[in-house]
């Protein structure tokens, strides 16, 4: 360090003065335009060359990706199929948000290799991997209906299932699960305090406030996860995140739809008969899990919710159909969830891809003891009758679990972001310092508005 | 050091033709330096060089100006991501330079060595852990259900993880977890660098009839001067790069932090959620060239790299 150095001090200005001319003169000749900075994939929707199919190669490997969840059933196919090559991974599946799948596929897009060849993941990732991530790419996903899966295999998913899977005409995912909401209760504690099961949301409100009433403490429900929006909101029919165009979005949180839903809770919250903490949250299950009277939520509730983290005793638990507003007919459900599973464009051997997709989908074999309840319908009425899924209950699940499956309101579109990032970043934080749900919906839109401008999209707050 | 002066001077009219001597010694001097020049140049040249390109460039590779810099400083969380970085910059330095000058002089001059070395070692402890694992056991510090120190948190009427995850809070967890894993590592660079004021000139104090604060306000801080610049300079250039904490209580927290908190984040949800190498590079040129110029203010008024003439 002493011995060198110090004569350069001296030059140091000079440079320094030069840099910032040439930064000026820079600046100056950027103002005479420019190519603009915008990415190409996102504006260029239309107009989608065919697919074409890698070079396919009869009988090579097969790399799959799955969650811990879903790998039992992966690891099943390869015990029943021990022809086909495969090599089974292990990932977090897009669970709470994850963009582990679509930071994979981009740098895989910038080398040009290392795909998977099928993937398990939310239905979020297909609204990228049916697009071009850049210009020259091949879309991620392989359109499956392309004479890869027939028609009628399409044709018997739940009413309204495929939607988060088609995009500008083609199938591009098959659904592995739904996660239609229905309404959860306590059976013994509510015939034990004789209370009616609700069919609206209007007795659903005055027996809330009865609770708190009669029963401080117990809870009629759960705003602060990061899914309650879509328990509450999409079954409400709320225009959150409306896709009115492939490229428009219509976020429109003062339609009455959302307001009313909004005031409701907000009358819950303040007697306490709706919680703002999660019941997913560190330590609600210790502290009131066993006060949870009602909830409105997915399907997959009564296994992971009730029995796994509340350890509800066996039949105490039952499910009713979804409510309805006072005086409306259409009954209409949210969706917190359900899985997709992709078959990559890339593949090498989209003929065992494919059949391992369908297998895990549709066939009895796998479905009947799978964990969540199948999109597939046929597969569903599997599910029920199997007594390790319907068993732990205290009423018959079927007819709640089927009504709700096909009255998944598809209004509530997926978007290339995820929806749950504005509600927990903008509203919950809000409901934690106490504010109302009501005031908050013009920050929860705004948000909504900025991610969706930011992803692209045109926005429409009407 | 005396000795490569002297053979310096006896050298130095380089333009009279080099002696083998040495050749053979300047060889040795870039054989030291070349790793750490390879390195540099692959991994930090290289890239920063590359990020110039994508920042200028779009994704089809057309030249953009500064197209892309305006695309994100107009963005929506480009503004609050800088803020939140900016509070916590000031909150971190701030605590850094004061605690850590403090808790050295202190050391030095008013604790028995033996107590002295204990306290080092037990204040360097938590820098052995990696980034993540004190981010690990601060979730748990933090959170009232399991927290050892929950009735402090519930004092401070924060009952739930949620609640103490507030936005405002932030800024103010980020610090402390900070300084709890980095300025324990600093308070023993500044011990040793407080042992290197010789004692005559402690002793010259103390006969001038200086007390132990009067020495360190007008002796030993002012001679540690370019020490106490130089961590500002390297605990700003990590701030700046604040990712892996917010990242992991953003996960921790069930989404209740925004993905975006930090520049980095945003870059990084620029480059991996939207597909936009070229906003994201331009991000990380915002933060090169915020890093360059409170190195450079502070290398230009401290005189830091200039020589003691002795």
């Amino acid at each position: 360090m002493r011995s060198s150095g110090s004569p350069r001090i001296g030059r140091r200005r000079p440079v320094l003065r030069t840099t910032a001319a040439a930064l000026s003169l820079a600046t100056t000749a950027v103002l005479a335009g420019c190519a603009s900075a915008d990415t190409t994939a996102q504006s260029s929707s239309s107009a989608q060359p065919a697919f074409k199919p890698a070079t396919q190669k009869d009988g090579s490997q097969i790399t799959v990706w799955a969650d811990s969840t879903r790998l039992p059933s992966v690891q099943a196919y390869q015990k029943s199929h021990p022809n086909v090559k495969m090599k089974i991974v292990t990932y977090d599946g897009g669970a709470d948000g994850s963009t582990y799948l679509q930071t994979k596929v981009q740098l895989f897009d910038r080398t040009g290799s290392g795909w998977p060849d099928v993937v398990f993941g939310s239905p979020t990732d297909v609204t990228w991997a049916s697009e071009p991530t850049k210009p020259g790419a091949q879309p991620f996903a392989a359109p499956l209906d392309d004479k890869l899966v027939p028609q009628s295999t399409l044709d018997g998913f739940a009413k309204g299932s495929l939607a988060p899977c088609q995009f500008n005409g083609h199938t591009y995912c098959l659904r592995n699960d739904i996660a239609q909401v229905v309404l959860w209760y306590n059976k013994t504690l509510m015939d034990k305090w004789g209370y009616k099961v609700p069919t609206t949301w209007e007795d659903y409100e005055a027996l809330g406030k009865q609770v708190a009433k009669d029963h401080p403490g117990y809870l009629v429900g759960s705003v602060g996860d990061t899914n309650s929006h879509e328990s509450y909101f999409w079954s409400g029919q709320c225009p959150a995140f409306s896709l009115t165009k492939p490229d428009t979005l219509r976020s429109a949180l003062q339609d009455p739809n959302c307001t009313r839903m909004a005031t409701l809770l907000d009358g819950l919250i303040s007697a306490k008969a709706v919680t703002t903490k999660g019941f997913f949250s560190q330590g609600f299950a210790k502290e009131s899990g066993s006060k949870v009277l009602m909830a409105y939520g997915p399907s997959w509730y009564g296994q992971y919710l009730f029995k796994a983290a509340f350890n509800a005793p066996a039949k105490q638990i039952a499910a009713a159909s979804p409510l309805t507003w006072k005086g409306e007919t259409t009954a209409a459900t949210g969706n917190v969830g359900g899985g997709v599973w992709m078959v990559s464009s890339h593949s090498a051997n989209l003929k065992a891809s494919t059949d391992l997709a369908t297998w895990l989908t549709t066939s009895d074999e796998n479905q009947t003891s799978a964990p969540t309840y199948p999109a597939y319908t046929k597969a569903a009425t599997a599910w029920l009758a199997n007594p390790a899924n319907s068993g732990y209950f205290a009423n018959d699940v079927s007819k709640p679990f089927q009504e709700a499956a096909n009255e998944v309101w598809t209004g509530w579109s997926n978007t290339k972001f995820p929806d749950a990032t504005a509600w927990s970043s903008v509203v919950l934080p809000a409901l934690t310092a106490g504010k109302t749900l009501t005031s908050t919906l013009p920050a929860w839109q705004q948000e909504i508005s900025n991610e969706a401008k930011a992803h692209g999209y045109q926005v429409v707050n009407q | 050091m005396t000795l490569l002066e002297t053979e310096r001077v006896a050298v130095s009219p380089l333009r009279r033709g080099i002696t083998p001597r040495r050749r053979g010694r300047g060889l040795a001097g870039y054989l030291f330096v070349a790793g750490y020049a390879v390195l540099l140049l692959a991994f930090g040249i290289f890239p920063t060089g590359y990020s110039f390109y994508l920042a200028l460039t779009n994704d089809q590779g057309q030249f953009t100006g500064l197209n892309q810099f305006l695309k994100v400083a107009q963005d929506y969380r480009f503004v609050p991501a800088f803020t939140n970085m900016l509070i916590y910059l000031v909150l971190w330095l701030v605590t850094l330079v004061v605690l850590v000058v403090l808790v050295a002089v202190v050391l030095r001059s008013r604790v028995r060595p033996s107590t002295s070395a204990l306290f080092r070692f037990l204040y360097y402890i938590p820098g052995a852990l990696a980034g993540v694992a004190s981010v690990l056991v601060w979730l748990f510090m933090l959170d009232p259900d399991v927290s050892p120190v929950s009735w402090m948190l519930k004092s401070l009427g924060l009952q739930t993880f949620a609640a103490v995850l507030s936005p405002g809070n932030l800024p103010l967890i980020l610090m402390l977890i900070a300084f709890w894993t980095g300025a324990g590592g600093w308070m023993v660079v500044m011990y040793g660098a407080l042992n290197n004021i010789p004692d005559e000139v402690l002793e010259a104090a103390r006969m001038d009839g200086a007390g132990p604060w009067r020495t360190a306000w007008h002796i030993q801080i002012p001679m540690i001067r370019q020490w106490i610049v130089y961590m500002t300079i390297m605990a700003f250039a990590t701030g700046t790069q604040l990712f892996v904490e917010p990242q992991l209580l953003q996960t921790a927290s069930l989404g209740r932090v925004s993905p975006t908190w930090s520049p980095n984040q945003l870059a990084y949800v620029y480059a991996f959620q939207q597909g936009d190498f070229n906003g994201a590079a331009a991000i990380s040129v915002f933060l090169l060239a915020l890093g360059l110029l409170a190195a450079g203010l502070l290398v230009a008024r401290s005189n830091l790299f200039k020589l003691d003439e002795k």
